[in-house]
Order: C-alpha cells, then sequence, then structure tokens
C-alpha cells in the first residue's frame, strides 16, 4: 500500500505543505474514504523515517440520517408550511402527509399555522404567515457545510435533542515530514531468500526495519512439571551430599511400620479416622516380622530399653490395620531395620521424596496428599551438633544461610528441632522444616547398636515450590485443576538463586 | 514440692461397681481444698479439662474429667452403669431433667457434645456418678449435672476422671490438681480420695509420684554435642523444673521427675531438656565424618532420564492426585469396579477418596477437561505410581510406576501416540520385533477403546500395557468432546 496512488499523493501533498498536513482533510479533498489515508499513512509509517504522524482526537459535528433527509428536504415544519394552499387545508388530510404528524405541533408552536375548529367539514388548518424561514434547514446546512461552529452551544444542542445532529470523535492523523522524507519511494523487502543469495540481489534491495520490539515466535516444546523440578533438584542436593535414596513406591503401609515402629502409641490422636486414611480392601497386613513385632509390643506397654514405656494394652490387630501412608517415615523405619539385619553395623545416610497422605481439613494451602522430603543419618556418636551442622549444609544449597531452631515436639524424635530461616520478603522468620533425633525405644527395638544415634529431618516439597513460583492457591500446582499455562511458562528450577543482594542475608 | 495430705474429717470416697467393667471399668479421684478462684483462674480451668480431653484423653474415648462443686454434694460417691432408660438429671446449664436417652437426641445437634456421643451410645449400660443422696455428678464422657456445677465462688473442688486408660487416667488427674492446687488455701497441697474397685481393692488418689532417675553427665554432653560440667549440667536441669544434683563419683546426675513430668519416660527426655536449657542456637554446627556414597533408587533414577526426554518429544507433564473415585477408574472406563483390583479406602468423606488409582488415564483426563480453553492439540503425559491389590506383599497390595500420555486434538492422533511409542522403546534401547527383548503391538480391544484402534504393546516377552483411540464414551464422560489417543505402560519391566 505504500507503493498505492493514495500514498504518492500523500507525499507529494506533504512536499508543498508548509509544517503538515491533516488526514481527514486530505481524504475529503482527495474524496476518498478516510480510512484509505489511514492506511497509506501506516504503511509508510512502517517503512521508516519517511513521515512523522500524530494521532489527534477531534471532536465533529455531523448530520444523523434524519439530518440529513431535512438539510436536503427541509424540515417538518417548513413542509408541513408549504403544503397548506392559500385556502387552508382539512387537518386530517394534513396529518396524512408524510411529515404532517411530526411537523403540525412545530408549526403550530412557530404560530406559523391555525387551527379553525369551527370549520364546516372538520378542523381546517390555515396559513397564519406569508412565508417562513426554514432556520433547521439552514443551520444543519451550515454543519453539513463544515461550518458547525458558526452555530451556538444551544442550537446545537437542541438540534441534538431532536436527533438531527451527533458529536463525533474523529481520529486524524497529522502528518509531518520524516528524516529520510522522500517523495519517491520503493517497495522494501522483509527477508532474505535463497534466490537473493544466489543472485547478490540483496545488495540492492532495501529491507524493511525489524521490529524488535514485537515477540518472537515461541518453539514448539513440551514441559516439566513445577513441582517435579522442584523435587528433581531436592534429588540432586541429597546426591550431591552423598545421600543413598531409599525405595518408597508403597502407597500402602501398614499401621505397625507407619505408627508402631515409630514408637507412635495406639492411642495417639493422629491414628484417628480424622487424620489417617485406612483401607477397607486390604483392611489388614498379613506378613509382618513377628519377633521384632514382639519387641516392639513389648516396649510400647512395658518398657525396656531404658523406658518406661507407655504402659497400655498394645494391639496386634490394631497394628495390622493397613492405611494409606501418613509419612514417608515409614520407609526410613523400614530401611534402618533392613540397615539393622547387616552385621556389622555400617553407617548409612539415606533420603526420599515422595507422596503422603492425610484425611485432614482442606483449605488453600493444604490437600489430602502432598510430597515429603526426608533425610536421615544414621551413626556412631552423632549429637544435636552435627543435626544442626548437617541442616546447614543441606538449607545452604537452597540458598539459605541463616539458620534458627525452636524445641518442638514429634512423637518419634527426642530432642526435636523446628528449623527456622529469615524470609527477606516477609522480614521475618519462617519454618522451613522439622528435625530430631530418633528415640531408642524406635531404634533398639530394630537391632541398632546401642551407640548408634539417628538423626533426621523433612520439609514438604509443596511448600518451598509455591514460595519459589510465587503460587498462592495449591490446587493450581498439584493435581487436575492444574494451570497449565503456569506449567507452560515456569522458569528453570533454580533453588539457590537468590533475589536482591548477599548483604540483605543479614538477620534482622 | 506437690504433696498429697489426708483430710481433716472423713475421706471422700468413689466406689465403682462392677456394671462399669464393660463400658469404662477405671475412674479415679481427688479433692482441692480451700481453693481461690478469679474469673482468669477459672475459664483457665475449664480451659485446661478442654485441652486436656483433646489431646492425651484422645477425645473423651480414653479419660474424661468431672469436677464438682464439693459443698453441693455429700459422698460416699457410686461409679456405676445402667441402662439409659433409668438415667434421669438435670444436666449442665439446663432447666430440667431429662432421661440418658433423651439426652442423648438432644446432644445430636449440640455442635460440642456430638463428637462425643458415639463412645457410649449403642452400649446397653452408660456410665453414671451417683452420690449419697441420688444427686447425678455426671454421665462420662458426656456431661456433667447441674447440681454440682463449679461457679467462680466454688471452695472445694472433687475430681473424678473415668475411662479406659488407667494409666492415663493417673496422669491427667496429676496434671489437673498440681496445676490448681497453687490456688488451695494450703498451696500446692491436694486432699487424698479412696477409690474402691470392684474387687474390693482400695487405692488412693492422686498418686503425685516422684521419681529418680539417674543419668551420667557425659552422655549428656555426647548426646547433645556440648561439654558441660556436669554442676552446669545440674543446673541447666533445675532450671528446667527437673531438680537436680551431682552425686557419687562427680559424673552421676541425680534427677527428680515430678509427677507433672509424665513424659519423661527415657533419659532421652531428660537429654532434650538439658539441651533446651543450654539454648539450641548456641550448640556448635559441626558435620558428621559420615562418609558414604550415595546410590540412586534404580526405579526413579529411570523415571528421571525418562521424564526429560518426554518433554523433549513435546508433551507435557502433569501430576495428578492418587486418590480418586471409584467411577473414574471403572464406570467411566467401561469398567467393573472388582476387575479392577483397586485399593478401597474406608469412610472416604468424599468421592474423591474412594479408591487408590489404577491408572494414570483419569488424572490426564480431568486435566484437560480443567484446561479447555488451552490451545489445541493438548499433549500430556505423566510417569508416575499406581496401586494395585497384591496378596503376595506383606500389605497385600503394590505400587506399579507406569508412564501415560494422552493426545488430545481435533483428530484423534494415533499416529502421534505410536510414534511416541516408538520413540521411548528406541531410548529404552528396545528394538522393534518380535525376537528376543524386542517390542511389538498386537491388535486388540478393550472397553476404554474405539473399536479396531486399540492395541496392546509387548516388550521384553510380556504385555506392558496399551495404546488406541478412547471411545467416544469415555471422552464424554470426562467431559471432553475432541477425539483423543493414548497410550500407558508399566516401565518396571525396563529396570
Amino acid at each position: 500500500m505504500a507503493d498505492g496512488p493514495v500514498a504518492e499523493v500523500l507525499l507529494q501533498r506533504l512536499e508543498a505543505a508548509d509544517g503538515g498536513l491533516d488526514s481527514a482533510e486530505l481524504a475529503a479533498e482527495l474524496g476518498v474514504e478516510h480510512q484509505t489515508v489511514v492506511g497509506a499513512v501506516k504503511s509508510l509509517q512502517a517503512l521508516g523515517e519517511i513521515i512523522e504522524a500524530e494521532l489527534r482526537s477531534t471532536k465533529r459535528w455531523e448530520l444523523t440520517a434524519e439530518g440529513e433527509e431535512i438539510a436536503r428536504e427541509g424540515s417538518h415544519e417548513a413542509r408541513v408550511f408549504r403544503s397548506v394552499p392559500p385556502e387552508g387545508l382539512p387537518q386530517s388530510e394534513l396529518m396524512r402527509l408524510p411529515s404532517g404528524k411530526v411537523g403540525f405541533s412545530k408549526a403550530m408552536s412557530n404560530k406559523w399555522i391555525r387551527v379553525d375548529k369551527s370549520a364546516a367539514d372538520g378542523p381546517r388548518v390555515f396559513r397564519v404567515v406569508d412565508s417562513v424561514e426554514d432556520e433547521v434547514q439552514r443551520r444543519l446546512q451550515l454543519v453539513q457545510g463544515g461550518q458547525a461552529e458558526k452555530l451556538g452551544e444551544k442550537e446545537r444542542s437542541e438540534l441534538r435533542k431532536r436527533k438531527l445532529l451527533t458529536e463525533v470523535n474523529l481520529k486524524t492523523y497529522w502528518v509531518s515530514k520524516g528524516s529520510a522524507f522522500s517523495t519517491s519511494i520503493s517497495k522494501q523487502e522483509t527477508e532474505l531468500s535463497p534466490e537473493m543469495i544466489s543472485s547478490g540481489s540483496w545488495r540492492d534491495r532495501p529491507f524493511k526495519p525489524y521490529n524488535f520490539s514485537a515477540h518472537g515466535v515461541l518453539p514448539d516444546s513440551g514441559h516439566l512439571h513445577p513441582l517435579l523440578k522442584v523435587r528433581t533438584q531436592f534429588r540432586q542436593i541429597f546426591l550431591e551430599m552423598g545421600f543413598t535414596e531409599m525405595p518408597t513406591d508403597n502407597y500402602i503401609e501398614s499401621s505397625f511400620w507407619n505408627f508402631d515402629a515409630l514408637f507412635q502409641p495406639q492411642q495417639h490422636p493422629a491414628r484417628d479416622q480424622h487424620d489417617t486414611f485406612f483401607l477397607r480392601d486390604p483392611a489388614q497386613a498379613q506378613q509382618l516380622p513377628m519377633d521384632y513385632v514382639h519387641r516392639v509390643k513389648r516396649t510400647h506397654s512395658q518398657g525396656g530399653y531404658g523406658s518406661q514405656g507407655y504402659k497400655y494394652n498394645w494391639k496386634l490387630d490394631e497394628a495390622r490395620k493397613n492405611l494409606l501412608r501418613t509419612h514417608t517415615t515409614s520407609a526410613s523405619a523400614r530401611a534402618l531395620y533392613r540397615l539393622a539385619q547387616k552385621k556389622p553395623f555400617t553407617a548409612a545416610k539415606y533420603f526420599s521424596i515422595d507422596r503422603v497422605f492425610r484425611n485432614e481439613t482442606l483449605d488453600a494451602t493444604h490437600l489430602a496428599e502432598f510430597h515429603q522430603i526426608e533425610g536421615v543419618v544414621a551413626d556412631h556418636g552423632l549429637t544435636l551438633g552435627h543435626l544442626m551442622g548437617v541442616l546447614r549444609e543441606f538449607f545452604s544449597k537452597l540458598g539459605i544461610t541463616q539458620l534458627r531452631f525452636k524445641p518442638t515436639y514429634n512423637p518419634y524424635t527426642e530432642p526435636s528441632m523446628e528449623v527456622f530461616s529469615y524470609h527477606q520478603g516477609l522480614k521475618k522468620w519462617v519454618e522451613v522444616g522439622n528435625s530430631g533425633i530418633f528415640r531408642p525405644e524406635m531404634l533398639l527395638p530394630m537391632g541398632l547398636p546401642e551407640n548408634v544415634s539417628v538423626i533426621a529431618w523433612g520439609l514438604s516439597l509443596e511448600r518451598p515450590t509455591m514460595i519459589k513460583y510465587g503460587i498462592n492457591n495449591i490446587r493450581e500446582l498439584v493435581g487436575h485443576k492444574v494451570n497449565l499455562q503456569m506449567v507452560y511458562d515456569s522458569p528453570l528450577c533454580r533453588l539457590d538463586a537468590e533475589r536482591g543482594p548477599p548483604s540483605t542475608q543479614e538477620a534482622a | 514440692m506437690y504433696k498429697r495430705v489426708m483430710p481433716n474429717g472423713e475421706i471422700q470416697k468413689l466406689i465403682i461397681t462392677e456394671e462399669t467393667a464393660k463400658i469404662r471399668p477405671y475412674a479415679v479421684a481427688a479433692v482441692l481444698r480451700n481453693i481461690k478462684f478469679t474469673k482468669d483462674r477459672y475459664e483457665s480451668f475449664i480451659e485446661l479439662q478442654e485441652k486436656l480431653h483433646q489431646n492425651i484423653c484422645r477425645k473423651r474415648a480414653l479419660v474424661a474429667i468431672g469436677t464438682h462443686d464439693l459443698d453441693t454434694l455429700s459422698g460416699p460417691f457410686t461409679y456405676t452403669a445402667k441402662k439409659p432408660s433409668d438415667i434421669k438429671f438435670k444436666p449442665l446449664n439446663k432447666t430440667k431433667e431429662y432421661t440418658a436417652c433423651e439426652l442423648m437426641n438432644i446432644y445430636k445437634t449440640d455442635n460440642h457434645l456430638k463428637h462425643y456421643l458415639h463412645i457410649i451410645e449403642n452400649k446397653p449400660l452408660y456410665p453414671v456418678i451417683y452420690d449419697s443422696n441420688g444427686v447425678v455428678l455426671s454421665m462420662p464422657p458426656v456431661i456433667n449435672g447441674h447440681h454440682s456445677k463449679i461457679t467462680v465462688n466454688t471452695r472445694n473442688i472433687f475430681i473424678e476422671c473415668t475411662g479406659t486408660d488407667f494409666t492415663k487416667a493417673k496422669i491427667v488427674l496429676d496434671i489437673i490438681v498440681t496445676t490448681f492446687s497453687e490456688y488451695c488455701e494450703n498451696q500446692f497441697t491436694v486432699e487424698a480420695a479412696e477409690v474402691v474397685f470392684p474387687n474390693g481393692k482400695l487405692h488412693t488418689f492422686p498418686e503425685l509420684a516422684y521419681r529418680k532417675e539417674m543419668v551420667r553427665a557425659d552422655l549428656i554432653n555426647k548426646k547433645v554435642g556440648i561439654r558441660e560440667t556436669p554442676e552446669n549440667l545440674a543446673k541447666l536441669l533445675t532450671r528446667m523444673c527437673l531438680k537436680s544434683e551431682v552425686i557419687g563419683d562427680g559424673n552421676q546426675i541425680e534427677i527428680e521427675i515430678p509427677p507433672t513430668r509424665a513424659d519423661i519416660i527415657h533419659a532421652c527426655d531428660i537429654i532434650e531438656d538439658a539441651a533446651i536449657a543450654y539454648g539450641y542456637n548456641n550448640i556448635q554446627m559441626t558435620l558428621p565424618k559420615t562418609y558414604t556414597i550415595a546410590n540412586q533408587f534404580p526405579l526413579n533414577k529411570l523415571t528421571e532420564l525418562l521424564r526429560h526426554d518426554m518433554a523433549a518429544a513435546g508433551f507435557t507433564e502433569a501430576l495428578t492426585f492418587a486418590l480418586c473415585s471409584q467411577e473414574d477408574i471403572a464406570d467411566k472406563l467401561g469398567l467393573d469396579i472388582s476387575a479392577t483390583k483397586a485399593v478401597l479406602i474406608s469412610n472416604p468423606k468424599t468421592a474423591e477418596f474412594q479408591v487408590a488409582r489404577t491408572t494414570l488415564l483419569p488424572g490426564l483426563l480431568k486435566t484437560i477437561a480443567a484446561n479447555r480453553k488451552m490451545p489445541l492439540p493438548l499433549k500430556l503425559f505423566e510417569i508416575s505410581d499406581i496401586v494395585i491389590k497384591d496378596s503376595s506383599r506383606d500389605v497385600g497390595a503394590r505400587n506399579y510406576r507406569h508412564l501415560c500420555a494422552v493426545y488430545y486434538n481435533k483428530n484423534p492422533g494415533f499416529e502421534i501416540i505410536h510414534g511416541l511409542l516408538d520413540r521411548l522403546m528406541q531410548l529404552l534401547d528396545v528394538p522393534p520385533g518380535e525376537k528376543k527383548g524386542g517390542y511389538v503391538i498386537k491388535a486388540s480391544e478393550g472397553p476404554a477403546f474405539f473399536p479396531g484402534r486399540c492395541a496392546e504393546i509387548f516388550a521384553r516377552g510380556q504385555s506392558i500395557g496399551k495404546l488406541g483411540v478412547l471411545h467416544p464414551d469415555v471422552i464424554t464422560k470426562f467431559e471432553l468432546t475432541m477425539p483423543c489417543s493414548c497410550v500407558e505402560i508399566n516401565i518396571e519391566p525396563f529396570l
């Protein structure tokens, strides 16, 4: 279009013009649609600096369809006047005329006509004056001629009320010469082609400027789920620290491994229907390592291994109850039991990241299923100080360097600690994990040597993911109600990439 | 030091009859004499009972606490069990008398009490405590009588704890009386009460037992990772209200465990208190010298490799729920639930938690249904566990690691899903063809698939799954509108 006739004329007019020209005016002059001129302006703009075009918004008065009709034929009331002969006209006949109904009342109020109600064959209309000035038509013709400003405000709004005039927003362009102005423009190429390369013709062709502010075409790619990207990173961290991955491919667990082996008593509230998903089928675990089971039973009900025990009636049936595991600590218990069967004892570092199930109240940050991350170290003479040291290394790989610890309670660890780190954004200490040393009542019945300590810690996978990716509702991240666009757009998971300069890591 | 003292006059007696044996056999009792309540202390007294009910009493199932204004009653008290229709009294905060049956009905709609009715509801006899004039003190574990209601002006309190766990009942009684004995005229003393068991044996309560434990100072230092002198450690423990002193060879610490610390059952509980008094944040962080070589769990290692190449093949990863409705894995796929060998969950709160999934397909289809506005085609995959009943396993069920992919578009794209399978086999180094170690697909059918557009996949000598165009019934049942192809295989044979 830039090489079309309109564009050419525009350039020529611009050359001759003083300062610039208005697109609407040009359109009127050339007798073309304003849109055609706008199109030419736009295509000339695309060529670069040939023209400058400034968008202007002007208000203009225009005639409506009815207004145009009146400008042509005269106002209804004038027409009514003209159709009344000197001898008068029956009103009924007048009303049947095209402008009759509308014009009659106006002509009456202008005192151009009068009605003689006492006439012989019905009311008769007579002229009052000899001639009239059709002001309305005159005014409309003024507007039509582009001289709307000659009318007063009141006159204009009156005509608008009668729906003869409308105010229109006209967007026009004020076009002026650009820095590379020329009246001759040649067609510009957009792309290099094989023919141009082989013929060398690319040297003589101008190329359309590229719009670098537009987006490119995204490659047709697949995507990994953000939560699982975070899982990959945590797996990496554990492997880098020498931790071996435990088998956790068993969502179904027995109460024995999920609770009893961990020294969690059978009357503990967590074993209620409210917090745990129990199974209807298969309802019970058929195989349990019975001599170990007996040692666990004794420890719970009578004590032993230096413990008072809980002193209650421990029931095998309760331990057989199958459930959906409430934590991956049951897998850790299985792994530690296997470790204890290997003589002599060798130290071990284990980890797991897998799904767990809780039958609790659901809300924006809690679902019935989530992923637990767990790390375990079993060795001679481990202390609480060692646990804190391991945690410091682990969390520093997440970019968290300031840690503080607070006493807490878990049924199977003693001492237990909550782990906190300082959150820059929230300007407060937030919990990032739970940890502790497993109780002797849990480890000794397994057969682990007495001076072997087992330190452990855990956190959820969902929480750091939601913080990292700025997601507030867990349902948008996990489950089928996921926002797929979010999956498509989510960046690489780089857990140690911190926002903000290092100096802001200092604690408040 | 908390002391149990004998009363000036007659000791209060609680007689347990044998009828309680089948429903709620244990009871303990004590008296707080000349107590002075303020509004705050009174509210705290009520709150402590509620908190104990919620945790250690396991929502009143194990133990229930009843506290009564002793001056409105006259002992000895009888703890028995009677037919609900034979129990009639005015309960707390009501204006008239009701039978136990009526109360069960009334409290069904009480937001607080309705949770405890099930403990006795369907039993032939309900527990009930009377005084010597036949006044009902309480019907544990549901509600106390109005007659003996405690107010801010009460001076003498009779406390009874009934339940199914004797140890817990004793602990709960000890906690209440020690906490509130501070406000008795004779501070930190609790008046004894006698309980007579059905076999005639007499027990005096509260027990308020103190015991002594011995812990070596170097054990504490070793477990925590600090180097404190035995004297300092004894000081730290004493600050935690565990009165301690160094004895013997200078390395032993003798610790007195008060009745308020029923949680101290092993030396590790004492060690934790020492660490807390020392201050966790004061402990030096050190790294263990544990040298280990890491190993990946082979199934997870394979999964990680496959995930990345699935994304490279242009498919997007989903993460769907392992629990779903029975319909999702059976009816909607044209199967009967009994044919699925699915694990069933008892008492699910909603249909979404009825079963554990036996296939990854429903999750992916539901993900598509929730993302209808996304541009087509939608190509999703998931590599995750499904659960099947298996009697050869110790728990009777096992997981299988499945890979499932779906293609959803204006055309079913069978060749695309087939191509994806070919690519997977290429990555797993499984050549096409029947010969050993290879894979082949054979025409098959299934209720979830469009007739003539379904195949079974055989690799390394076994059937590993199916692929095909989904049956329109499946598509509509999952509230979808476009054609769809899928493949689902078990990847464990490729380990």
